[in-house]
């Protein structure tokens, strides 16, 4: 006991010998700062998270920063938000590692919840997408009004068309689009990023070439672009937003009656006005789906 | 230049935003290598001064996971504590742990190997004149690190380094949450990926100076002597 007590003096001392000023600094901001995030981990907690997968389209337009703090100040849970692209985030619900989705891909939205991974899909809004291009329009598609045939000309005289290659929405929509066509896009100038919405426009923007995007996403970053709307309107390029939680019953540990109160709140008229009255450089980015079709 | 402008009235105005971010990273990288540091250092010593069977191939791996890129970490402990994965049912995706643990991964072999490093160089008279002076046990272990101070601390800032940079882990195992587990890395990201380069500059910027500032410090603690 004697020998423990003097070895611990001895421990202590060369402790703060050798410790000096700076360091000894250095090391209480990093003990501090350690402790104070399993202090916050635990205080996180009381306030109830949902984790919600979306697309990054409904977060680089803002529109989420404006629906959020409403329904939290409301039903007193905060939404974590995990922006990626719609394959990946129905991948995270499939996997129960988010509460819900919020996505753009009808088809693959349908699979996901007849596969039994998600209930309670409801519309939530709905915008378009539209082909980018120069204002030079080399491949001359101004105007058209069959988005695939836009594409053909495209692909035919070669010009630049950058694609997300994500599998998220847009690139989902841009393969159906092309698989129309019947041509299989390949070569230099189809491009192949990978990268999120913004980045492909800005990286379009840099080429001078052509894209399919979102309206929501291109409106937000319109004054940052040297690039046109060529072509919109046509049916194929309707662009619906469904949102979805997951499935207690494949993951039991989901925050299923949190995603519901989200679920409500969006679908209801408060949430649906805040979508409607959402405007970014002048203009509207979505529409609500005010008479949401009750299914499932 | 009007970019950099912005960016500059962004830090000097200190929004509130900048500074959360600031700080969630600090508290991520400096918590990282703490407890990197903490296993990592030890272990470093332990390589140079014990001997064991299969030493060598474990100093081999250990400076390969040197190399060892970012993505790649995240996936790893991606697929560990997803809800499909064996530590699925801790629910640590997406949260400040999963960062930690992956940054940790990332610098533990830096630190281990750096230290190796050092003490490998040092004097080897000094372990015999310890031993001879009559230290042993944790004691003995506490005069080599004094000793060894300036070498371990720049093994650590190295770590640092590593950590409060990266990217993938963060994003990854993070999910870039808003008010979160958003970094100063992911934020320069997503930023650039919306095309306000404003704050992502005024965020890149912020980092120099953290690195500078801690690089200030370190060099004043090894030259005090």
């Amino acid at each position: 006991m004697l020998y423990r007590k003097s070895n611990a003096v001895k421990v202590l001392q060369i402790f703060f010998v050798s410790m000096n000023v700076p360091l000894l600094l250095i090391t209480v901001f990093t003990v501090f700062f350690s402790v104070n995030l399993c202090a916050e981990g635990k205080q996180e907690k009381s306030l109830q998270h949902i984790r919600m997968a979306t697309t990054s389209s409904t977060e680089n337009s803002g529109l989420l920063a404006e629906l959020l703090p409403v329904f939290q100040e409301k039903y007193g849970i905060q939404v974590d938000v995990i922006a990626v692209g719609t394959g990946k985030a129905i991948t995270h619900g499939e996997n129960g590692d988010v509460d819900l989705i919020l996505v753009h891909a009808r088809s693959r939205e349908d699979a996901f919840v007849e596969e039994g991974y998600g209930i309670n899909r409801r519309d939530v809004m709905h915008n378009d997408f539209v082909i980018l291009g120069p204002v030079s329009d080399p491949a001359g598609i101004r105007g058209m009004t069959n988005a695939s045939e836009a594409l053909k000309q495209i692909a035919l005289k070669e010009m630049d068309f950058l694609s997300r290659g994500d599998d998220s929405g847009t690139h989902t929509k841009e393969k159906e689009l092309w698989s129309n066509t019947g041509i299989f896009p390949s070569g230099t100038w189809y491009k192949e990023t990978g990268q999120a919405m913004g980045s492909v426009l800005t990286m379009t923007n840099e080429v001078q070439g052509y894209t399919l995007t979102d309206r929501g996403t291109y409106l937000a970053l319109k004054d940052k672009l040297d690039l046109q709307v060529l072509v919109e309107g046509d049916q194929s390029l309707f662009n619906p937003y469904g949102i979805i939680a997951v499935n207690p019953e494949k993951h039991s540990h989901v925050n299923y009656a949190g995603a519901m109160e989200f679920i409500v709140f969006v679908t209801s008229p408060e949430g649906q006005s805040i979508i409607g009255r959402y405007i970014k450089n002048g203009e509207q980015l979505f529409y609500p789906d005010v008479h949401s079709p009750r299914k499932n | 230049m009007n970019v950099l402008f912005e960016a500059l009235k962004l830090i000097i105005s200190g929004d509130r935003e900048l500074v959360a971010i600031c700080l969630t990273s600090l508290r991520f990288s400096l918590t990282s290598i703490f407890w990197a540091s903490l296993a990592g250092i030890p272990l470093g010593f332990l390589l140079k001064l014990k001997s064991f069977t299969g030493k060598k191939f474990t100093l081999v791996v250990v400076n390969s996971l040197m190399a060892l890129p970012t993505v790649v970490v995240g996936l790893l402990v991606y697929s560990l504590v997803a809800r499909s994965g064996p530590l699925g049912e801790l629910g640590l995706l997406f949260t400040p742990v999963a960062i930690i643990i992956g940054q940790v991964i990332l610098v533990l072999p830096i630190i281990t190997s750096m230290v190796y490093g050092s003490v490998s160089d040092m004097d080897p008279r000094l372990p015999e004149t310890l031993k001879t002076l009559g230290a042993s046990g944790f004691p003995y272990y506490l005069m080599m690190l004094k000793e060894m101070k300036n070498p371990i601390l720049s093994a650590v800032l190295a770590g640092f380094g590593r950590v409060i940079g990266e990217v993938g882990v963060s994003m990854m195992l993070g999910g870039n949450i808003r008010w979160y587990t958003r970094t100063i890395t992911t934020t320069i990201s997503l930023q650039t990926s919306k095309g306000e380069f404003e704050l992502g500059l005024a965020l890149g910027l912020v980092l120099m100076i953290i690195a500078f500032v801690l690089n200030f410090l370190i060099h004043k603690v090894v030259h005090h002597d």
